[in-house]
């Protein structure tokens, strides 16, 4: 790995390479200017409205479309009888399952899509729903993930031939059951724990929504869409849709966040094209919130019960079995060897002797998806279940949480570290993080202000996460997304003027990628970050690559544009050398500059270099003119970001109210491109986690209605719930990455909901007795889980 | 029927349905897409505009009931080249992400200040609890207002990308 | 975004001529105001008037005053505007607690007690705050204007006196000596309906409780008169076992239903520490009257 220098050009202030450099993107934001899906007007453009569901399990009878039809304003109206003459009735998904594009036979769950509708303006469309009669025979529902595979459980994928029950997903394992085995029969101490990870939503402030604009005489598909890997997409449309992938080309302008929910390809998009493939003009179809929380892709909804063991006072073993709620289509995304995404890292940041995973998903009636909401591939799960364990043993064997995780931590001249479930940690210095994170939080004064509170009757919680996770997905031996491996290119082209322009396969939501990509190029080649300008969004103009979630931007895009402005470099040299009649080995490389050896008053800057790549000079033996370079990057590994989170909470003694006083968190992401960007990316992350731990959650009544359908019911935090975040970090570089740089945005949501739980259990455990609680900590919740009752339903 | 609705110190008048929600007549406005919407139930705060200098949110109201009134988007913010300090202010401390959320938390900052010139950190807090940010965790929004009331003067400053 | 159904709009001029129009449309007609309920509930098909009488412009329904021993608010008084009052702070500070936590403060700037209260959500606070502090409703119809009591004012969940052609134009609080008021409400969430919220008032003479009105939100179908409560405190000496029984009747006179906020048990919990919150607090207020809140 190289060392990259971290040096202000000498002509200006603003930091030339990393920094903390304000957002060049910033500039059309703050002016209103930015353009979201919903934003864009083509000309003949027509509106698409969907009919789904209001039932959660039920057969279609009939549904009689023409009252719609008679609609002035309406053009047309698709069912899955039409959709079926295109082919399109049914689409593949990313776990190779298959999901209703529109329902036919049946609808298996509340808020499946059943219609389409298309007419000239939004409210139109709206109308029209309530013109097209459908007749239901309702069916039971089942809706509890431990129900669905007992006998009398109705079937729900009777579509699926050979499918005899509600099994998605066949059990799936990873680590050592016999050595497992052998570390509990050994332990000094053991602890179980049934742990549910509700179902919650990544719900970004923009739903998901797509322009589709087929023109008929061309043959040329223009998607507009936000979405968080358009190479993909486009590849899944040419497939699914058999229409000519380089013919087919996707635009993703700004898009008001992502989070996951925007990876999948939904009916609704599948819909617009081929409603525009149909009418020959454009469709657009944008969901409302309903719809997003309704039938979007969910997160989490995992069943755990797990045990965990130690033997002379450090962590030995743990063993987890899970039941994963897929909804009523599998349509999870993770790398195609990898069906429980990577929740085998649940081994966390421990040496452990053994640990044993078992996950199998089910089926029911709710709406497809699992795999989001900065989950890192169901490390989000792992990490959850991982840190309340350690709790959970460390109360068992009376010791502090902190002292039993340092006493279990991977040590730093262990890293290189292989997991008992086959991972390969790059680095780390874990005791050193958590100790910074306790020096922010004044752990032991924390602790003797818990001992006075308590005394007077007061409740307060001090809760503790630290994680290790895995980001960059990856190496192409071992990560593919249906086939497609998960490498991302970088092309990099500097103009004679020396201005750069850098296409790149990451795809951002919000996370800075026109700033922090710039940053890397100026890093490299000394070029100023406002003369880069970062290409991406348009599969026309960047090079294929699988996109941005699972906090793989830096880690593997950012690697991309490292090697590839390295090759520019080298190639600078070379060009060099002969501008300076020097041998190329006789160069030295400062931010912006080769120059000669012991003599550096004798250089060419890279703007110079540029010019002379282009102009009609002499250039070096064999090479062609110009100063570009290409590469795709396949990653050797993942990237192990980490850190320590505490948490501390109050909680009033008689509503039960918990309010998070203070969150303190060091992250250790390796180097930081730039640090500004990434302490925001933390934040944003920290809030979802309060979220999570106190008030989001998506729930169903027995019947399949789901409860938390709209804003009112399905509730984020505000501005008032959440603290001043407090930060710390400590820098560990990755040794593999090009930069060392990990990759962070996930990191916070991995971290932060069993820090808070752990503080609610914290404040309750010596008084009231209180070992464990689901979230979210409602009010409701917390004071059943104080009076030792069983927690509401969720 | 016909309204005439001031925008932004422009009369902007055209033929609707009475049922046309005030955020989609200013999003139908050409060059006013900053206004943003984000859920159904009047809770996001993405489409916060200024009616008469207060904010309200402009998906629970009817482009109808705007007429008689001042309305200003998130495009009157900048004048003249000269940006707001709320602008500024959400650029200098990294207070967007994604951007979705901007308008709608600037201009319920904007309608802070005026009334507020000095809010501590609760306050700001408690002003823009009806908008939803999902991506910054309001910390450096809150930083951002608190600037903004710092540096009450427009700067006359490059901010292009 | 959802969408309303189509509607006719008219904008009102006087309050007889939303009343003529209310006669003259019938049952379709709905008035709009801040329009936070109603539009909401026509967004998601909830709702679905065929004539909208829009009386935002109607400014003489919009104030607090003190008049002939009555604070009189007229009905179309935003919420922003109940929270701000100084004159409400000092003699009324129950309704500041409420505003502080009813919806949010942009919402806060277009919704009026008027529609709050014809709402009549049980969860809904201003209507539990008018019921503690003794309020009665003015309503006005084609026949005139007749005075009503907020416990004739809550026939029922969402229904309220207030006829088809009629309209509420103002609340009136009588004004008496050693008043002392407040408002507590949990909720999951800055801005959520309430899990479950009390409003107490107490008027405290020669160190007894003259007259008390207890009532609740959200524990219910309508808004909760706690009329045994108040029937205990009057006449005692303020005391913490005073207020920890009248709590007690509030958990078991209250009525409500298990829902996404909450079960029975802990409602009927809430209910009672709340109001023994608020009995506390509104006669903490009262012996310091005038001194502020």
């Amino acid at each position: 790995m190289t060392v990259v220098e971290n040096l202000p050009s000498p002509q200006t202030e603003r930091p030339i390479g990393f920094g903390r450099l304000k957002r060049k993107e910033d500039a059309r934001f703050i002016r209103g200017k930015g353009t979201y899906l919903d934003d864009i007007r083509l000309p003949g453009m027509v509106h698409g409205a969907m009919l789904r569901s209001p039932f959660a399990h039920a057969r279609i009878v009939s549904i009689d479309t023409s009252r719609a039809l008679a609609h002035p304003n309406v053009a047309a109206v698709v069912t899955a009888k039409d959709l079926e003459t295109l082919g399109l009735a049914w689409m593949p998904t990313i776990s190779y399952d298959t999901q209703a594009v529109l329902a036919g036979d049946k609808v298996r769950f509340q808020g499946q899509e059943v219609a389409f509708v298309i007419a000239t303006d939004e409210y139109s469309a709206n109308d029209a729903l309530s013109l097209i009669d459908v007749e239901y025979e309702p069916l039971p529902a089942v809706v509890n993930a431990r129900k669905a595979l007992d006998p009398d459980a109705p079937l729900i994928r009777d579509d699926k031939a050979g499918q005899r029950d509600n099994l998605a997903s066949p059990l799936w394992e990873a680590g050592d059951q016999e050595a497992t085995d052998r570390a509990f029969a050994e332990a000094d101490t053991v602890v179980s724990r049934d742990i549910i990870y509700p179902r919650c939503h990544p719900a970004p402030l923009e739903t998901c929504g797509m322009i589709a604009d087929f023109n008929p005489e061309t043959g040329q598909l223009d998607i507009y869409n936000g979405n968080q890997a358009p190479h993909a997409h486009r590849t899944v449309y040419a497939h699914v849709a058999g229409l000519a992938e380089h013919m087919i080309r996707i635009r993703c302008q700004d898009i008001g966040g992502g989070f996951g929910n925007k990876v999948p390809v939904y009916p609704g998009y599948v819909c617009a094209i081929a409603g525009s493939i149909v009418a020959g003009v454009p469709v657009k179809w944008v969901e409302n919130r309903s719809e997003n929380l309704m039938s979007t892709g969910f997160a989490r909804d995992y069943v755990m019960h797990a045990e965990m063991c130690s033997k002379d006072g450090k962590i030995t073993g743990l063993r987890v079995d899970v039941i994963a709620d897929h909804g009523a289509f599998d349509s999870t995304a993770q790398p195609t060897k990898f069906p429980a995404g990577f929740f085998h890292i649940v081994c966390g940041s421990y040496d452990l002797q053994a640990a044993h995973v078992q996950v199998k998903a089910v089926y029911t009636n709710k709406a497809p998806g699992g795999v989001a909401y900065r989950c890192s591939f169901r490390i989000t799960e792992a990490v959850y279940l991982v840190e309340r364990m350690v709790d959970a043993l460390a109360l068992e064997m009376d010791v502090d949480p902190i002292d039993l995780r340092m006493r279990s931590f991977i040590k730093p001249e262990q890293f290189p570290y292989e997991t008992t479930t086959g991972w390969t940690y790059d680095s780390g210095n874990y005791a050193e993080t958590m100790r910074v994170a306790m020096e922010i939080a004044g752990y032991e004064d924390l602790r003797r202000e818990q001992a006075e509170k308590r005394a007077r009757g007061e409740l307060m919680g001090i809760g503790v996460s630290f994680f290790t996770e895995g980001v960059g997905a990856g190496p192409r031996k071992h990560m593919d997304i249906l086939g497609l491996a998960m490498n991302d290119g970088a092309d990099l082209r500097i103009h004679p003027s020396g201005k750069a322009v850098v296409s790149i396969s990451a795809q951002t939501q919000g996370q800075g990628h026109e700033t922090t990509f710039a940053q890397i190029v100026a890093e490299e080649l000394g070029i100023p970050p406002e003369d880069v300008e970062v290409r991406h969004g348009d599969t026309d103009r960047s090079p294929y690559g699988l996109g941005t979630y699972g906090s793989r931007s830096t880690p593997v895009s950012g690697g991309a544009v490292a090697i590839v402005s390295r090759k520019v470099r080298d190639k600078a040299r070379l060009i060099a050398a002969t501008m300076l009649e020097a041998r190329p080995e006789d160069l030295a490389w400062e931010k912006g500059r080769w120059y000669v050896k012991g003599d550096p008053e004798k250089g060419v800057l890279i703007e110079e270099i540029a010019e002379r790549a282009y102009n009609g000079e002499e250039l070096p033996e064999g090479m062609e003119g110009g100063l570009d370079a290409q590469v795709i990057y396949d990653p050797p590994n993942l990237t192990y970001p980490y850190g320590a989170y505490i948490a501390v909470v109050d909680i009033d003694p008689d509503t039960a109210h918990v309010t998070v006083r203070r969150f303190i968190a060091v992250d250790d992401c390796g180097v930081r491109i730039n640090p500004m960007i990434v302490d925001g990316q933390i934040h944003g992350g920290l809030a979802e986690g309060v979220g999570i731990a106190l008030m989001e959650v998506i729930t169903f009544d027995d019947e399949g209605n789901c409860l938390n359908s709209s804003f009112m019911d399905y509730l984020i935090p505000t501005a008032l719930e959440c603290p001043d975040f407090e930060l710390g970090e400590t820098v560990t570089p990755c040794p593999h990455h090009p930069l060392g740089a990990k990759g962070v945005g996930e990191s916070p949501n991995v971290g932060s909901p069993p820090a808070i739980v752990n503080a609610v259990i914290d404040a309750l455990h010596a008084t009231h007795g209180v070992d464990h609680i689901d979230m979210p900590c409602t009010p409701a919740r917390v004071w059943a889980a104080m009076q030792g009752r069983p927690a509401p339903p969720q | 029927m016909n309204v005439s609705i001031s925008i932004n110190g422009e009369r902007i008048t055209r033929e609707i349905e009475p049922r046309l929600l005030l955020v989609h007549f200013i999003r139908d406005t050409p060059g006013l897409t900053g206004t943003h919407w984000g859920c159904d139930t009047s809770n996001c705060g993405a489409c916060v505009v200024l009616l008469d200098g207060a904010p309200v949110k402009s998906c629970t109201m009817l482009a109808a009931m705007a007429e008689g009134h001042e309305i200003r988007t998130v495009e009157s913010l900048e004048v003249d080249g000269v940006l707001d300090p709320v602008q500024k202010g959400f650029h200098e401390l990294h207070a967007l992400q994604c951007g979705f959320c901007t308008p709608g938390m600037m201009m319920t900052a904007r309608g802070l200040l005026d009334e507020n010139p000095d809010p501590t950190e609760q306050e700001i807090r408690t002003a823009i609890s009806g908008g939803i940010c999902r991506c910054t965790g309001y910390k450096n929004i809150v930083a951002a207002i608190r600037w903004a009331a710092e540096h009450p003067n427009g700067v006359k400053e490059e901010v292009h990308a | 975004m959802q969408t309303p159904a189509a509607f006719d709009y008219e904008r009102a001029t006087s309050v007889d001529g939303v009343i003529a129009s209310l006669q003259k449309t019938g049952a379709g007609a709905r008035v709009i105001a801040g329009g936070h309920s109603l539009l909401p509930m026509m967004k998601l098909r909830l709702a679905n008037p065929t004539h909208l009488i829009d009386i935002n412009d109607l400014g003489e329904l919009s104030f607090i005053r003190e008049q002939d021993g009555e604070i009189r608010i007229g009905a179309l008084t935003r919420h922003v505007d109940l929270l701000k009052s100084e004159l409400l702070a000092r003699t009324f500070p129950i309704f500041r607690d409420a505003e502080t936590v009813i919806a949010d403060p942009v919402v806060r700037n277009r919704g009026t007690i008027g529609g709050s209260l014809c709402q009549a959500d049980a969860a809904e606070d201003l209507s539990a705050v008018c019921s503690a502090v003794k309020a009665d409703v003015v309503i006005r119809g084609a026949a005139g204007e007749r005075r009503v009591s907020m416990e004739e004012f809550h026939v029922g969940p969402y229904t309220t006196a207030v006829g088809d052609a009629e309209l509420l134009t103002e609340v009136r609080i009588p004004v008496r000596p050693g008043a002392g008021s407040a408002h507590e409400k949990v909720e999951r969430r800055a801005g959520d309906w309430a899990i479950a919220a009390a409003s107490a008032a107490v008027w405290i003479e020669d160190g007894r409780i003259a007259e008390a009105g207890v009532a609740l939100s959200a524990v219910g179908l309508t808004t909760i008169h706690l009329s045994r409560a108040e029937e205990l405190l009057r006449g005692q000496a303020p005391s913490p076992e005073l207020f920890a029984q009248a709590g007690e009747i509030a958990s078991s006179d209250c009525s409500p239903t298990a829902d996404g906020r909450g079960p029975v048990d802990y409602k009927r919990h809430l209910a009672g520490v709340l109001t023994t919150r608020a009995l506390t607090r509104a006669s903490e207020r009262a012996r310091s009257q005038g001194v502020g809140a």
